[in-house]
């Protein structure tokens, strides 16, 4: 009976646990940091003047400049314009479904603390089809950096309304213009739990990177929204926080205390264009630390012994 | 008690022995009756004693209440399904009386509770009837708090005396469970427990006596199939998983939640199903084969994902525990009618492996399995139990846990170049790397849902797709070519071929030796790997005049059930037909003999 059909393969491994991952020593760990060349992949098929271009030049600079190397990089993503991000960065890489970007990125990031994980996605990705992991994924505060390119409509599916679209925002699906109130990214990342929230966008890109650059700082759920404007189907969306449209871009109040969930929710209430940068951030044990804990309390009981024999003292209680 | 023919020698003046090879007990009340727990304890009892034993249970999907069964066969040789009928009915209610008697054998013995049942006399005659005030004794026994909790336990008494049971070994069971609470509560379920044992039966009824079983090597471990699977996946090296909360399937996520920090793992409770398998999906892509799992309504959620690990081709294992469906359905009964879901279900062509264990010994070899062909075909795994294996409680001989128990975490060791998806690989099997991995040529791989050239990037070749088809489906029918050929049980020649596949395994070997045993040239076969078939069926069922699919399904449209639908359209043989039901409730031996007679003939 105990014959197994497909038995099992051997192939090297490293050992180890899910929460102390071992990888072993590079011969050159002292390497230099990558160049932009080197960070760069296929040439992204966006069109030509959209906003995302900006936040993937960014991506980059952050790498550079931060010094971090390929492998230790996983850039995800769900489906969307902005969601094509990973096939442009020369790095390990996954292009899940539509809207379940977090849930696998999550799955990544609990079982491998030694990695950066990085999700890019867009506003249907986020708030539309993955609303209800956005929320989880945030209170749960498991380790990961979030960076959403808000665009304010569907741009892969060619001008759809979108749940950030504006109140009167005309689209196919609401040729006579948006009817419904649209969500607001800030608002719902702070009553969701999220314990880094920012707002950035993509005309001011010294501001994008120092927003990308401290939400992957941050040790938790970091979210950075970053206005991303669709030159195809929602022009000059975002002409009022851009000065080189005659709009203004201002930033948090220098009093403003990042800590106080209550400011930040006023603050994400403003009227567009409203302010840029940190609007909240808090200090709250991530999942990853949470279920390393677990894990810390169940191998001190079990430690030292092999695997098969904890699960033989399981069996020992069946018998 | 078929074979209660031996009379033993006569000990101390009126009390008869009967010896028995095994005996069939149904208990009967409501959910909250604890009744479970003394199916338990006799299951792990027969366990200890190397007997062989299988039980059968039925809970009402109520949150609280309601009636509920707990069948019981326990058998001094090999114990194939719970049985069609009862020795014993063991009721504490009018109701439990009056919906089981027709569960018990003609002649057998209901044993009730005569404070809250009243016998009928017309059914004196077919049954042989014992009264004993089990609810007002038990209140007596712990000292008349007035509440009757413990009568299931002072009943395990009542049987333990009946029965002839190891009391030194019961009443240690008894201690083991509850230990650990209030010491008044072992208390109380041994002095229960006791007073149902010296309860004076000797003028009612005789003692039966098991015959001994034969000795085996290595000690009996008895659990029931979900706990069967989640160890199984331990071993396996399973170290990730996710899921949502859906019965019957709770129990596995349970286990591994309670059990997998031990080992250095983790299971994550997601906000849905969707998130469980992306979050699994997303443990499988940083290394090493991940689980998720659900019943019915929850596979349904998760096809979308589903079809993308067999794009990206990304291992993981996916185990259903089916329940009736369609919708919300029967939560608590027992179907296989998820069959076509799981080897079809989702949009495009993507084939995926399906593979059903057999009993609870089988969930844990299948676990093991099921990794494996993950990880050596990079595939998504789905391992089609359902609630009839899930809640039964079996025994089984020991597994070598230090030669089955398995390392699979993951290889960051740097590689020169790497393609996910190269198209010339020897044997056109994807191997993916993990994250973590350095790639020397600088050119790191994506996985994807699109389709996607060699590195994983994407493509509008139609070429490429027509490649990649091909390849995903390939690996499968390699994986087929390795498969093991189910042997017939029974001659690979004669009338009638009984297919089953899942938990209709045992029935169907019962109903073959019944068949034999007058003369019927009747076999079974059993499918275990459901998606890729092995191939060659079609030459054992060239050995049978009739080919009959044996499925707690529905006989649909066309007059037959999910697995006869593949067969019949791999084989293009019309001989090939259903005997289907789906009545929530195992297949009885004699129900299956008749159906086969019947179609058999013609009529």
């Amino acid at each position: 009976m105990s014959e197994l059909a497909i038995p099992f393969q051997t192939l090297p491994r490293t050992g180890g646990n899910l929460t102390h991952i071992t990888v072993p020593p590079l011969p050159d760990a002292e390497r230099k940091g990558l160049t932009k060349k080197e960070i760069a992949a296929d040439h992204p098929t966006w069109c030509p003047g959209c906003g995302d271009f900006s936040v993937l030049a960014l991506y980059f600079k952050l790498i550079e400049k931060r010094k971090l190397h390929h492998e230790k990089v996983t850039t995800i993503a769900g489906i969307g314009c902005s969601s094509r991000f990973p096939y442009f960065v020369q790095a390990h890489g996954a292009h899940f479904i539509h809207g379940r970007a977090l849930p696998f990125a999550s799955g990544v990031s609990l079982s491998r603390p030694d990695l950066h994980v990085f999700v890019f996605g867009g506003d249907g990705d986020a708030f539309s089809i993955g609303g209800n992991h956005f929320s989880h994924t945030a209170r749960k505060n498991i380790k990961m950096t979030y960076v959403v390119m808000d665009n304010w409509v569907y741009g892969l599916t060619k001008k759809q309304t979108s749940p950030t679209s504006p109140l009167g925002f005309k689209s196919k699906t609401d040729t006579w213009g948006a009817v419904d109130q649209p969500i607001n990214p800030m608002k719902q990342a702070i009553s969701a739990g999220a314990t880094f929230v920012a707002r950035t966008t993509h005309t001011n890109p010294n501001h994008v990177l120092q927003m990308m650059e401290a939400a992957m700082d941050h040790d938790g759920f970091s979210f950075v929204e970053c206005l991303s404007e669709c030159i195809e189907f929602y022009e000059g969306a975002f002409d009022a926080s851009n000065p080189r449209k005659g709009g203004t871009f201002t930033t948090v109040p220098a009093d403003h205390d990042v800590t106080d969930e209550i400011a930040a929710y006023k603050l994400s209430g403003e009227p567009f264009p409203g302010h840029f940068g940190i609007f909240y951030k808090a200090t709250r044990p991530t999942k990853n630390a949470n279920e390393a804990g677990v894990n810390r309390a169940a191998m001190s009981k079990t430690g030292g012994m092999k695997d098969w024999q904890i699960l033989q003292k399981t069996f020992d209680r069946l018998k | 008690m078929s074979d209660a023919t031996t009379q033993a020698p006569v000990s101390g003046g009126q009390q008869k022995i009967s010896k028995i090879h095994e005996t069939i007990i149904r208990i009967a009340g409501n959910s909250q009756d604890g009744i479970q727990a003394i199916g338990g304890f006799l299951a792990r009892l027969a366990g200890r004693s190397e007997q062989d034993v299988m039980t059968f249970m039925t809970i009402p999907s109520t949150i609280s209440g309601g009636p509920s069964i707990f069948q019981v066969r326990i058998g001094s040789g090999e114990v194939l399904s719970a049985g069609d009928e009862a020795d014993m009915l063991l009721c504490f209610y009018q109701h439990s009386y009056e919906d089981h008697i027709s569960s018990l054998k003609l002649g057998g013995i209901v044993l009730y509770d005569s404070d809250h049942v009243t016998p009928k006399p017309e059914w004196q005659d077919n049954y042989r009837h014992v009264g004993v005030s089990i609810s007002s004794l038990t209140v007596e026994a712990i000292g008349g708090t007035g509440r009757d909790k413990g009568k299931n336990i002072y009943s395990l008494g009542l049987l333990a005396k009946i029965f002839d049971l190891n009391v030194e070994k019961l009443t240690m069971l008894v201690t083991e469970r509850f230990t650990g609470k209030d010491p008044s509560v072992v208390q109380n379920a041994l002095a229960c427990f006791n007073a149902g044992y010296n309860h004076s039966l000797d003028n009612l009824l005789k003692t039966y006596q098991f015959y001994a079983s034969e000795k085996l090597d290595r000690h009996q471990v008895v659990m029931n199939g979900n706990e069967a699977l989640g160890y199984g996946l331990i071993a396996a090296g399973v170290r990730f998983g996710a899921g949502y909360p859906i019965t019957p399937w709770s129990d596995i996520m349970e286990l591994l939640r309670r059990e997998l920090p031990k080992y250095g793992g983790m299971f994550i409770q997601c906000e849905d199903e969707i998130a469980s398998i992306s979050m699994a999906l997303g443990g499988s892509y940083a290394g090493r084969v991940a689980v998720t799992g659900s019943s019915g309504p929850g596979i349904s959620l998760k096809t979308e994902a589903l079809g993308w690990a067999v794009m990206a081709e990304m291992p993981l294992v996916i185990v259903d525990v089916q329940r009736g469906g369609p919708s919300t359905g029967m939560p608590t009964s027992i179907e296989q009618s998820d069959l076509n879901i799981v080897c079809f279900g989702g949009h495009g062509d993507s084939p995926r492996v399906v593979i059903a264990p057999s009993s609870v010994e089988d969930c844990f070899h299948t676990a093991i399995e099921a990794v494996n062909v993950a990880r050596k075909y990079s595939t998504p795994v789905i391992i089609l139990t359902d609630q009839a294996i899930a809640t039964r409680i079996e025994a089984f001989e020991e597994p070598n846990l230090e030669k089955l128990c398995q390392d699979i975490s993951p290889d960051l060791a740097p590689v020169s170049d790497h393609k996910p998806y190269d198209l010339t690989a020897n044997d056109g099997v994807t191997r993916h790397i993990a994250p973590g991995t350095r790639v020397a040529s600088g050119k790191y791989p994506i996985v994807t849902g699109l389709e996607h050239d060699e590195l994983g990037h994407p493509t509008g070749s139609s070429k490429l797709h027509t490649a990649m088809t091909a390849k995903r489906r390939n690996k499968l029918r390699k994986l087929a070519l390795e498969l093991p050929m189910p042997k017939t049980y029974g001659p690979n020649e004669g009338q009638i071929l009984l297919v089953s596949w899942g938990s209709s395994q045992g029935p169907i070997r019962e109903a073959v030796d019944r068949a034999r045993s007058v003369g019927e040239a009747i076999s079974g076969l059993h499918i275990k790997y459901i998606n890729p078939l092995p191939n060659g069926l079609d030459e054992i069922f060239k050995g049978f005049r009739h080919i009959f699919v044996v499925e707690l399904n529905d006989e649909g449209l066309y007059g037959y059930g999910q697995l006869a639908g593949v067969l019949r359209a791999r084989y293009c043989d019309a001989r090939i037909r259903g005997i289907n039901k789906s009545d929530g409730l195992p297949w009885k031996v004699k129900e299956i003999l008749e159906r086969a007679r019947t179609l058999a003939s013609g009529k």
